[in-house]
């Protein structure tokens, strides 16, 4: 039987995500594309927020992705500590800055959103404040990547920074919690209620729809943009071993 | 154990601005915060708990990158790591000399700076008893943020770019606690809160900042 591990072997991986990625690039781009189209045109105005109720297909889908991103993160970087992938390492240290550029998409739609509705840009709110906290995390699982020269005892380094941070991210969600009772709505896309017909306290389909096509479509994108920065990643690291050898020999 | 504990005291001590250094900066802290809001006592008041905190954060984090940084510069750090005794406790003993060469005395300083920004009077115990509880978290976070960045040349704004964020649970405990004291409201859940985040750093991050620290002296 055919190991998933067999695409720890960079050449394996490289060969497959080549083949894979014209097909999820152009599945993200369609689902784009077809989400916010009719998103933005062909779903009707609140009638209360009006038209600003658009912005949660932004909003919503890189939310979403901002934390999935994180959890990529940790898993690879589990991997990689006990299993010494390197394209394992590399993942992660590609997906870093794209989860901290949805983290700020989600941060900037929500200030825009939230001017016209909450009348503030920012609020000290539970959602909001662990969503800076995350980005905060970012910065510096980036920041450490770029600091330390080596690239094993980075990778080493940014695992373990990762596995801390997921517990503190978490620790931090929940103690803002208790800090600040917030302006952000609860849960409403995904409620238990919603797949047995209960509608009352949920999104309604109209939206919810063309929603979930932009969601899969963030997921699409994340995972091309993922491998395709992987890719890059492996044929610098090759590129800075074969300049190294020139030099030797 | 004990004699590696005493060496760093002792060291932290004769090469001078150990105690003093962070205690000036957390003097000079709030000195500045009262000249930034203004010499009102009621609005200094309310903000003194919340202050207090984040100026102990702060001073903790000034001395941190000291606390590898000489031993790897001389190299005992080595030294350590091969020695007998696990690295796990080296990294703990480590925390606990950097609390009481750093932790302590802001502790029993707040109190006083409480004094002068018009700290309500039940404050002042909350105050020195969250410290008190909170401070040795802020320690072993930050040893593990220096085992992080030890290796690094220009380690010491990385070192707070990692470390702040993690600090944040337990300042906001912290300050609640404080804050709920001086205003005279139940001050338990918190608390108990506090001394959770507390024990559980110093019972798991010494485990992950002696991984990391092998890892950097590799």
């Amino acid at each position: 039987m055919r190991s998933l591990w067999e695409y720890a072997n960079p050449k394996k991986f490289i060969e497959t995500s080549q083949r894979v990625l014209p097909a999820v690039t152009w599945a993200s781009v369609a689902c784009l594309v077809v989400g916010l189209i009719w998103g933005f045109f062909f779903t009707p105005e609140d009638y209360r927020q009006g038209s600003t109720v658009k912005i949660i297909y932004l909003h919503v889908p890189s939310a979403l992705m901002a934390i999935n991103a994180w959890f990529m993160m940790l898993l690879a970087s589990l991997i990689w500590l006990i299993r010494r992938h390197h394209v394992s390492a590399l993942a992660a240290r590609a997906a870093a800055p794209i989860g901290a550029v949805m983290t700020m998409i989600a941060l900037a739609t929500g200030a825009i959103w939230g001017q016209p509705m909450w009348g503030t840009w920012w609020v000290w709110d539970p959602r909001l404040t662990s969503f800076l906290i995350l980005f905060l995390f970012y910065l510096g699982y980036i920041a450490l990547w770029a600091a330390v020269e080596d690239d094993d005892t980075a990778a080493d380094l940014t695992s373990i920074l990762c596995i801390v941070g997921s517990v503190f991210a978490v620790l931090s969600r929940y103690a803002v919690n208790f800090w600040n009772q917030g302006l952000h709505q609860g849960a409403s896309v995904m409620r238990a209620g919603a797949l047995a017909g209960d509608t009352e306290e949920r999104v309604s389909n109209v939206f919810a729809l063309p929603l979930f096509v932009c969601i899969a479509g963030f997921v699409l994108l994340f995972v091309a943009l993922v491998l395709l920065r992987t890719q890059t990643e492996i044929r610098a690291r090759r590129m800075r071993a074969l300049v190294a050898r020139e030099r030797r020999g | 154990m004990i004699a590696l504990l005493r060496r760093d005291l002792t060291l932290a001590l004769r090469a001078g601005g150990g105690f003093g250094l962070g205690l000036a900066f957390y003097l000079i802290l709030v000195a500045l915060v009262a000249f930034g809001v203004g010499p009102e006592g009621a609005l200094l008041a309310r903000i003194a708990p919340g202050i207090l905190w984040v100026g102990a954060l702060l001073a903790c984090l000034l001395s941190l990158d000291r606390i590898f940084a000489l031993d790897r510069e001389d190299g005992s750090l080595e030294l350590l790591a091969t020695a007998p005794l696990p690295l796990e406790g080296i990294v703990t003993m480590k925390a606990l000399a950097h609390w009481i060469t750093t932790g302590l005395p802001l502790v029993v300083a707040a109190p006083l700076l409480g004094l002068m920004l018009n700290l309500p009077g039940p404050g002042f115990a909350w105050l020195f008893v969250s410290l008190l509880i909170g401070t040795p978290a802020l320690s072993v976070l930050g040893t593990f943020g220096a085992a992080l960045t030890v290796g690094l040349k220009r380690g010491g704004l990385l070192l707070s770019l990692i470390v702040l964020p993690l600090y944040v649970p337990t300042l906001i405990f912290g300050a609640e606690v404080a804050r709920r004291g001086a205003e005279g409201l139940a001050v338990q859940t918190p608390l108990l809160l506090l001394a959770g985040i507390t024990c559980g750093t110093l019972a798991l991050l010494p485990f992950a900042s002696a991984a990391v620290l092998r890892v950097n002296l590799r």
